[in-house]
């Protein structure tokens, strides 16, 4: 079965600026696809070139078998779209809004409009504009998500969400693939596209830089890890794997190989540890690393 | 800290914002007063004439109820009774737009969450936004006065009818300043203050033209009248406005150090927790609606009102030859009556486009607005949704006409008794709705080919206001006439119905839609 994504060296300038500068991204049928890059890498304008509202002006994009532009209308009537920066109508209320897009999209399952209420926790008769950020996100979640497309498009959906709710969201993701359908997930967060992607692709300045399972793109994933030791640490820097150690006295600064975190704790307990804090590296650690192994 | 800090750097910001806005609306009210002067100077030039001109308004209650009464018989008296009350009411409209602009319209997009983290003062968004409205005010006064004064008015009669427009505009500030406090949103708060305008507006006309003479002296509106410009000024009545703006000011100020930013005193009402909208066209109509209906009343209202003035024209011109030429010249064939009924229905037509052109930009706005994105992800094709609005913004035009048409008719004919001005005068105006077609045409097409530029669709509207209000006194050659639309109308009643120049326009209008439309299907999305 063909790809449910298919974009291959998209370019699309505004003005002098080239926003999308040989875009590559294949998403298949059935997987939750993280699309990753840091702000103004070009994520957005994607999908509103996969979308059908903006023209490209070269390489290809195919979107359920069919021309994002031509087939615009025909194909929106299988997907659903979270828009980054969601905007209301200031008087129409929440619930009419939702009802507005459902019915654009072909019908509202009152069950699953109501049941989706409930976990996010949205009073759908409050009007557009009394709405928070996060309660705008929540209006064009629960229209996505109580559809039956069977491809969601999310651009950022959880950066005004709070952490309750992103575990709402992520429950819903998961249903979604249980489901059989079709996730693209636009993020700046690696943790959140850890937990749920399948595969990822990684994007900056408008051009793919990496895309792959999560496992494949282990070697980019390296670990953090701060320690506060009883002495003061000596040999750390010739353990295999173990890169960028700063040593200040009895603190100690490292990032370490996913596959090695084991073997710089067996080296660290003998000396003592009074505290350890481990976090994944940021994207932006991430792309540090990327170019300097592109580099090298 | 004090509760004032930065103003003055609000305030030169609002200022730069309105460098166009508040110069167009003061040039233009302090043009009009001017150019009443000198063209009732010209036309009236013997006290006989001047008076049997007065006597004539003062025995119509349809012109009084419109205007307010003369002062005196002096070209003077004439051009505050032209000017006072009706000048009065756009200095409010001025002032409500500019006030609540800068203060609830700010506030409600979220932009003053910003500025009130800086250090700025609690009061000082409300204050900069009222002292916006005041330099706009003051702005005028200097500029009527001196208007009149070079028109050869006199001295004391000038400043006077500058001070009764600046009484109106201050009362106004302090009312919109207490709106912007009321409720949550912008358009919600402008509808409180023209709601109070329209009331006070009423009130006057009761006053002027029945028994109860007090009831004029209950609305700063009436004040306008009741300074007297012209007509031995009743300096202390300016008084009135001042202590009045103050006491409003002053419950402005009460509400504002006791509400939250981005709330309203008045509770945000819920909605429904079901939709019902089931498609872009609804969605369209729903988001209009109220803008509609509001046009509607204005032009129902004002049908009635010149369908209530036209049994006394012929009285009304008196025996002055220079305004039966001037109507004449209006565009009218046939009868004063007619002259004066067409001249009336070719004004709404050019008002009855502002409505067009706003409708069609509201397509616009709800692409700016960032919520299109997420309609367009639906199966919602994007001509149907931009031909949803269109539809609503052209036959919208058409029924505000006819309606109006409709309304003076209904009034001519119980004044005359004769019930076949019903179908002539609907008809009359159902008939200029092409003209203004044109020009929404012209609006969707810059909306499609260059939505970057298409409020430039005002500037269309600006050129056949021109062409229409000043090409025949400039004496402009055909061609230039011509490139009006609304030139183009059939003046009726009384002229006949050529079909061409209708057709053409209908065609125009057509052209000028699918090629916004082509163009529309075309092109990116453009915040």
């Amino acid at each position: 079965m063909s790809d449910v994504i298919e974009v291959s060296g998209l370019v699309k300038d505004f003005g002098p600026t080239r926003a999308l500068d040989g875009l590559d991204l294949a998403v298949s049928r059935g997987e939750v696809h993280g699309f990753l890059g840091p702000n103004g890498s070009g994520k957005s304008t994607a999908l509103r070139a996969l979308l059908g509202l903006l023209r490209t002006d070269g390489g290809t994009a195919r979107l359920l078998g069919g021309d994002p532009w031509k087939d615009a209308t025909r194909l929106h009537r299988r997907l659903a779209y979270v828009p980054g920066e969601v905007t209301l109508w200031p008087h129409l209320s929440g619930g009419e809004t939702i009802d507005l897009l459902a019915r654009l999209r072909g019908g509202v399952d009152p069950a699953r409009r109501a049941e989706l209420l409930d976990r996010f926790e949205l009073d759908p008769r409050k009007k557009g504009r009394a709405y928070s950020k996060g309660n705008r996100q929540k209006v064009a979640l629960v229209a996505a998500f109580s559809s039956d497309a069977e491809l969601l498009m999310l651009d950022e959906p959880t950066s005004g969400l709070d952490p309750l709710m992103e575990e709402v969201f992520q429950e819903c993701v998961r249903e979604a693939r249980a489901a059989g359908r079709t996730i693209l997930l636009s993020s700046h967060i690696l943790s959140e596209v850890e937990r749920l992607c399948d595969r990822v692709t990684i994007i900056r300045a408008g051009r793919t830089v990496e895309t792959g399972t999560l496992a494949s793109l282990r070697h980019l994933t390296r670990t953090s890890v701060e320690a506060d030791l009883a002495a003061a640490p000596d040999g750390l820097a010739a353990l295999p794997g173990v890169h960028g150690l700063v040593v200040e006295g009895t603190r100690l600064r490292c990032q370490v190989d996913a596959d090695r975190l084991g073997d710089l704790l067996a080296a660290l307990v003998p000396l003592g540890v009074n505290a350890l804090t481990s976090r994944p590296p940021t994207l932006e650690e991430l792309f540090l690393r990327h170019y300097e192994s592109a580099a090298a | 800290m004090s509760a004032l800090a930065g103003t003055g750097a609000l305030l030169r910001m609002w200022l730069r914002r309105d460098r166009v806005m508040i110069p167009v609306w003061v040039g233009a009210l302090a043009l009009t007063a001017a150019g009443t002067a000198s063209s009732f100077a010209a036309l009236y030039g013997t006290p006989e004439q001047v008076r049997s001109f007065a006597a004539g308004i003062t025995g119509n209650a349809a012109t009084v109820a419109l205007y307010g009464p003369v002062g005196s018989e002096t070209v003077g008296g004439l051009v505050a009774w032209r000017n006072g009350v009706v000048g009065a009411v756009l200095v409010a409209v001025m002032s409500v737009l500019l006030v609540i602009r800068h203060t609830r319209a700010e506030e409600e997009e979220g932009r003053l969450e910003l500025i009130g983290a800086t250090a700025v003062g609690r009061r000082a968004p409300l204050t900069s936004g009222v002292l916006a409205a005041l330099v706009a005010n003051t702005a005028l006064a200097v500029a009527t006065f001196g208007g009149l004064l070079a028109t050869g008015m006199a001295a004391a009669g000038s400043a006077g009818f500058a001070l009764a427009w600046l009484g109106a505009g201050l009362v106004f500030t302090g009312a919109a300043a207490v709106a912007a406090q009321l409720s949550e949103s912008a358009r919600t708060a402008r509808g409180l203050a023209f709601a109070l305008l329209g009331g006070l507006y009423l009130l006057r006309a009761a006053g002027d033209t029945t028994e109860a003479a007090w009831l004029s002296w209950l609305s700063p509106l009436g004040w306008a009248t009741l300074l007297r410009p012209f007509a031995g000024e009743r300096w202390w009545v300016a008084g009135l406005s001042v202590a009045l703006a103050a006491a409003l000011l002053a419950v402005a100020y009460l509400l504002a150090d006791r509400r939250d930013v981005g709330a309203g005193v008045l509770p945000p009402r819920l909605g429904p927790a079901e939709g019902t909208l089931d498609g872009s066209g609804a969605l369209a109509w729903r988001l209009q609606r109220g803008s509609f209906l509001g046009w509607l009343a204005a032009f129902a209202v004002y049908g009635a009102a010149i369908g209530a003035i036209v049994p006394s024209v012929t009285d009304l011109v008196g025996d002055s030859e220079g305004t039966r030429e001037l109507i004449a010249a209006l565009g009218g064939e046939g009868g004063l009556t007619d002259a004066f009924l067409a001249a009336s229905f070719g004004m709404l037509a050019l008002l009855a486009s502002v409505f067009t052109v706003q409708s069609v930009l509201r397509l616009r706005g709800e692409e700016t607005g960032g919520r299109l994105e997420a309609l367009l992800a639906t199966d919602l094709p994007r001509v149907r949704w931009a031909a949803g609005h269109a539809v609503i913004a052209f036959a919208g035009t058409f029924v505000l006409l006819a309606v109006s048409g409709l309304a003076c008719g209904v009034v001519y004919a119980i004044a005359s008794g004769d019930p076949g001005q019903v179908g002539r005068l609907t008809l009359a105006g159902a008939v200029q709705a092409p003209p203004a077609w044109v020009v929404g045409g012209a609006a969707l097409l810059l909306f499609g080919a260059l939505p970057r530029l298409a409020h430039a669709a005002w500037g269309v509207f600006g050129l056949c206001l021109l062409l229409s209000l000043i090409g025949p006194i400039l004496d402009l050659p055909t061609w230039a006439l011509d490139a009006s639309p609304f030139t183009h109308a059939p003046t009726l009643p009384g002229g006949p119905i050529d079909p061409l120049p209708l057709t053409a326009l209908i065609l125009l209008t057509a052209a000028l839609s699918a090629a916004g439309l082509t163009t529309w299907h075309r092109r990116d999305l453009t915040p």
